[in-house]
């Protein structure tokens, strides 16, 4: 008995020089919280993955300094996310806060980045309102206007009229219809309907018949990314493009990461978003190689590519302002610009938000697999919200 | 208007696949089994595999997706439900949710958490119109696959000798055991059945309800719902409640998509106040 307890002191003892060695006082740790369990899992996998590449291709020093990185699950759960955060800042003494896969929880952690000083890096919620709850918030992601605004621009250039918007009934739905109709509005369309459905619906036949009766031009459409093949597959199904009528919405509807599973049918979807994996540029066929190489032939989607850009944002803010503490950090992220494989992007110095190129995008199949495929550009939009709000 | 009742008839068909397994053992054998969903799930996987991954024909992953589920279902019962079925109720709720718990992370961790999508045959797929209504073909499908089930089950349950031999086992498992039945093998094949079925509804249904790991706790409502408003006494309580629901649901939705998702517990409401029991529920409470 006495053995065991000695035997146990004794690890518990090496345990504790364990950590006070492998963590010198000079590393630079940052934080990431990602939903790698539950309904968000597509999201914290893609953005650990993407981040885990970043280091693994810029080396883990800067500006001499050891970066360690440290991934924690919150199962997009806001109470977790916000205990995890208070444990990363009190006992692991992180520099950076990043990750977030949901908005809720990139709320709860607002106030402690606000108390702790700690730079607080949204890589995926997509609410507006997210950088103002605290200074320390910086985004590379977007926000959902971001892409439901040009898509109503494109549409109302593009012979659209009439349209029947169809989201799912929560809060990044009810945004999206929102900016949706009003910028289509104020371009001259006209939203014939604004159908909600329940978040867990099981079926959209009857929704789907509704806006069909009412022969729109074009069916604006938003749900959470794993429902959009389902939704895709029914609206094919009823003939309904047979019958004329486009599918337009957000680029979460297609998302990357699923589209092969989707099948033919969401071919000619048309959608608005900030990255597609086809984006033809040098910057873009590197990372989707080897993000590909280093993830089992794993496709990058906008999550992985927006943690990729939060990694950069870190090192360059490290690089630039020399220092460790928040406020120097933050000021460094601000205003800083650089081409991302999604095309160039900013951050904006007033919001703290991510300025960048929306694209309109279409799904086609290349080489047997389905892509996004780019074929108009609205360049640098800024957070739409919050620039009506200043003018 | 007629599509509107078409597509409520198809959903209701296949709620009614989904949860007649559970009406069976929880109406006739008196046994809680919120892991129903979870054999659901199984049938889903079930065919995602053989008809994505291996290729084998659709109409060929149906019945595997059955077999296979029914497999998995006789042999959990035989191990693990056999020593709940005397134990009181919350213990069963309590066992069967810890297994919907199991089967999701178990589902999660092996095929991941993304929607899964069956590959259906060209030929299933669009729709055809018939005097100006239109009618999905899978949909079709659904409706005649469930008629024939529906038809095949009552003539089992009321016909057969096996038909028999349950209904005596749940009437009365004392002296069915001393007229010589075999209660345990009986309630095995019964639930090894009612599992295949719930199997064959997830495979069915994947194109329509989706599937991920969340599908046991996403749609075990409906099941109850079905399973309530019908009554536990037969098949008929459950098929025509599903009917019910199916078309209550559609359109609902179609017509108030505002309370669309309401209107199948409302439904639910009013039943269940005007016929505590069920719909088709023996006069004698249990």
């Amino acid at each position: 008995m006495r053995r065991w307890f000695f035997l146990g002191a004794a690890c518990a003892a090496a345990a504790a020089l364990g950590t006070a060695g492998g963590a010198q006082a000079q590393d630079v740790k940052i934080g990431f919280i990602l939903p790698m369990t539950g309904q968000q899992q597509s999201t914290g996998r893609q953005e650990a993955a993407a981040a885990k590449l970043y280091m693994a291709q810029h080396g883990d020093t800067v500006a001499g300094k050891k970066v360690v990185l440290i991934v924690k699950d919150d199962g997009a759960v806001p109470d977790n996310t916000k205990r995890i955060a208070q444990d990363l800042i009190v006992n692991d003494k992180v520099t950076f806060l990043a990750g977030f896969g949901v908005t809720p929880a990139a709320l709860a952690v607002a106030p402690l980045a606000s108390e702790g000083k700690t730079p607080e890096i949204v890589t995926a919620a997509g609410t507006s309102i997210i950088t103002e709850k605290s200074p320390y918030i910086a985004r590379t992601s977007f926000t959902l206007a971001q892409s439901t605004v040009p898509m109503a621009d494109w549409a109302a250039q593009n012979g659209i009229k009439k349209v029947v918007s169809m989201v799912s009934d929560y809060a990044p739905g009810a945004d999206a219809e929102k900016s949706f109709k009003d910028e289509f509005t104020k371009k001259g369309g006209q939203v014939l309907d604004s159908i909600r459905f329940p978040l867990a619906n099981p079926d959209f036949a009857p929704f789907l018949q509704r806006a069909a009766d009412q022969k729109p031009d074009a069916i604006f459409v938003f749900v959470p990314s794993g429902q959009g093949g389902i939704f895709v597959k029914q609206f094919v199904e009823r003939g309904l493009d047979k019958a004329g009528i486009k599918i337009i919405g957000p680029g979460d509807v297609t998302d990357d990461d699923l589209l092969n599973g989707m099948g033919d049918a969401v071919v000619g979807t048309i959608t608005a978003h900030f990255y597609s994996a086809d984006h033809d540029s040098p910057t873009n066929k590197a990372f989707v190689a080897a993000f590909k190489a280093a993830n089992n032939g794993m496709r990058p989607n906008f999550m992985a590519v927006s943690a990729y850009d939060g990694m950069h944002l870190i090192y360059e803010a490290l690089n630039k302002a020399g220092k460790t503490d928040g406020d120097s950090l933050i000021a460094a992220a601000k205003g800083m610009a650089w081409e991302s494989p999604r095309g160039p992007v900013s951050i904006d110095p007033d919001t703290r938000d991510i300025v960048q190129n929306v694209y309109i995008r279409k799904v086609e199949k290349k080489n047997g697999e389905l892509y996004n495929v780019e074929f108009a550009t609205f360049p640098n939009i800024k957070d739409p919200v919050k620039a009506a709000v200043a003018k | 208007m007629l599509t509107i009742l078409y597509d409520g008839i198809a959903y209701g068909m296949l709620l009614f696949v989904l949860a007649c397994g559970l009406s069976v053992t929880l109406g006739l054998m008196n046994f809680i089994n919120l892991a129903h969903g979870a054999f659901a799930m199984a049938g889903g996987y079930c065919t995602v595999f053989l008809v994505n991954r291996l290729g084998l024909p659709f109409a060929l992953g149906l019945p595997i997706a059955f077999l296979v589920t029914a497999l998995i279902g006789g042999l959990f019962e035989r191990t693990l439900y056999v020593h709940v079925y005397a134990r009181s109720h919350l213990d069963q709720v309590l066992f069967t949710i810890g297994l919907v718990f199991m089967s999701v992370a178990a589902v999660d961790y092996t095929m991941g958490s993304s929607q899964q999508f069956v590959q259906i045959p060209e030929a299933l797929q669009g729709q055809f119109e018939v005097d100006g209504i239109g009618m999905g073909k899978y949909r079709l499908l659904i409706i005649v696959i469930c008629g024939l089930l529906t038809v095949a089950l009552q003539l089992i349950l009321a016909k057969t000798r096996f038909g028999s031999r349950l209904r005596a086992a749940v009437d009365d498992q004392r002296v069915a055991r001393g007229l010589g039945i075999n209660v345990g093998a009986v309630f095995g094949i019964t639930f090894a059945f009612g599992s295949g079925l719930a199997g064959l509804g997830g495979a069915l249904g994947a194109e329509i309800l989706g599937l991920d790991p969340t599908f046991p706790l996403k749609y075990m409502i409906y099941f109850l719902i079905v399973v309530t408003v019908g009554g536990t006494s037969s098949i008929t309580g459950p098929f025509f409640a599903s009917i019910l629901l199916g078309i209550g649901d559609v359109a609902g939705k179609y017509y108030v998509p505002k309370l669309g998702a309401f209107v199948i517990y409302a439904i639910m409401i009013i039943v269940l106040i005007w016929r505590p029991q069920g719909l088709f529920a023996r006069g004698a409470a249990r």
